[in-house]
């Protein structure tokens, strides 16, 4: 199974690190070089050098035959467009983009599209901790 | 008219400007504080500091009423395509105009339904191109909407149509001769019209009809 992760920060190199651990072959862009170093020093996937925007590179990147591709670049309405384009010109069957506005990323969940939204998982987490510990100290 | 500009840079201050002159209900959306203050001087309550691409600053401006017309005029195309697709999908704006800064991602906008866009770069190579014909063929016009272009050709003396009338002439399917300009004089193309060298020629095809136009007025 081949995967493309575009944007490989934080997030989009450790995802490319877990699938290519789980035997996937993964491809990952980035704007700066400097990312490669976050693949580990033992990275065997690929690595391409260039904006997502550019069709040339998604190309090179083997978006064109990829089962998954995850748009993870650090803007949100980037990832949208990146996300539309891979789905739209190229019909990968499997795209999910990180959108960190949870408004955006739900506009564009109900129209069809898999968002990812980072920022809507902490308030659902941090509420429900304090919810939670809220409770244990009424009952203490 | 209602309109909501998106982005407060020489573009969207200079039309906003311009349309307020014209009568028209205008709010203009500026994101950065430092250029905010200096549109706020002139446009006062008309502009708005915000990102343009938040839903909340979008209902701010009154994208719900919703305006006729949002104009995409950010100095970036990923935020243009996504205010013109939030109002015109999810608001119902009838019609959105958005920018296109780097010519190379017109494609997107294509791809992605935004139809009526505006790049500044395209139409000045164009008028270069136009100064310095690469293949005999200069392209005047894009109508995206239509799916036709207005093109020029210039007729010379190898052309195969020199002395020719027009009526008698085999076009591509999906293309028509406009006008012919001679001596600085252009007049509309008629079936008896004689091509002679020299002319330039206008034309109305399908994009993609191009090289069959030329083979056949330029053959090359």
């Amino acid at each position: 199974m081949k995967l493309v992760v575009i944007g490989c920060g934080r997030v989009g190199s450790a995802v490319a690190r877990d699938l290519a651990a789980d035997g996937w072959d993964v491809t990952a862009v980035d704007e700066q070089e400097e990312a490669l170093s976050r693949l580990g020093p033992r990275w065997s996937g690929g690595f391409v050098v260039g904006h997502g925007m550019d069709a040339q590179i998604l190309r090179k990147a083997g978006v064109p035959d990829a089962d998954a591709v995850v748009v993870a670049t650090s803007g949100d309405n980037t990832n949208l467009v990146i996300g539309q384009v891979v789905d739209k010109r190229y019909a990968v069957p499997c795209v999910v983009v990180r959108v960190l506005d949870p408004a955006r990323a739900e506009f564009y969940a109900a129209r069809g599209m898999r968002t990812i939204c980072p920022t809507q998982t902490a308030i659902s987490a941090l509420t429900t901790a304090v919810k939670k510990e809220s409770k244990l100290g009424a009952t203490a | 008219m209602y309109t909501i500009v998106a982005g407060g840079g020489k573009v969207g201050a200079n039309v906003a400007r311009s349309m307020l002159a014209m009568g028209h209900e205008v709010t203009l959306i500026e994101q950065r504080p430092y250029r905010y203050e200096q549109l706020q001087e002139e446009f006062e309550h008309q502009v708005l500091l915000g990102d343009a691409t938040e839903l909340h600053v979008l209902e701010l401006a009154g994208i719900g009423r919703p305006p006729e017309l949002v104009l995409g005029v950010t100095g970036d195309d990923e935020d243009n395509l996504i205010i013109c697709q939030i109002a015109s999908e999810g608001y119902r704006v009838p019609k959105v105009i958005a920018r296109v800064n780097d010519p190379r991602n017109q494609e997107h906008f294509d791809l992605l339904g935004i139809t009526q866009t505006v790049c500044a770069t395209a139409n000045v190579l164009g008028l270069v191109e136009h100064e310095v014909p690469e293949h005999g063929i200069v392209h005047l016009l894009e109508l995206r909407k239509e799916n036709l272009e207005i093109v020029e050709l210039q007729i010379d003396k190898d052309s195969p149509v020199a002395g020719k009338r027009i009526g008698g002439l085999r076009l591509p399917d999906g293309s028509r001769l406009i006008s012919v300009m001679r001596n600085g004089r252009s007049e509309l193309a008629e079936d008896t019209t004689v091509i002679r060298p020299g002319d330039q020629v206008l034309a109305v095809l399908e994009p993609g009809k191009e090289d069959e136009l030329r083979r056949i007025l330029l053959k090359r």
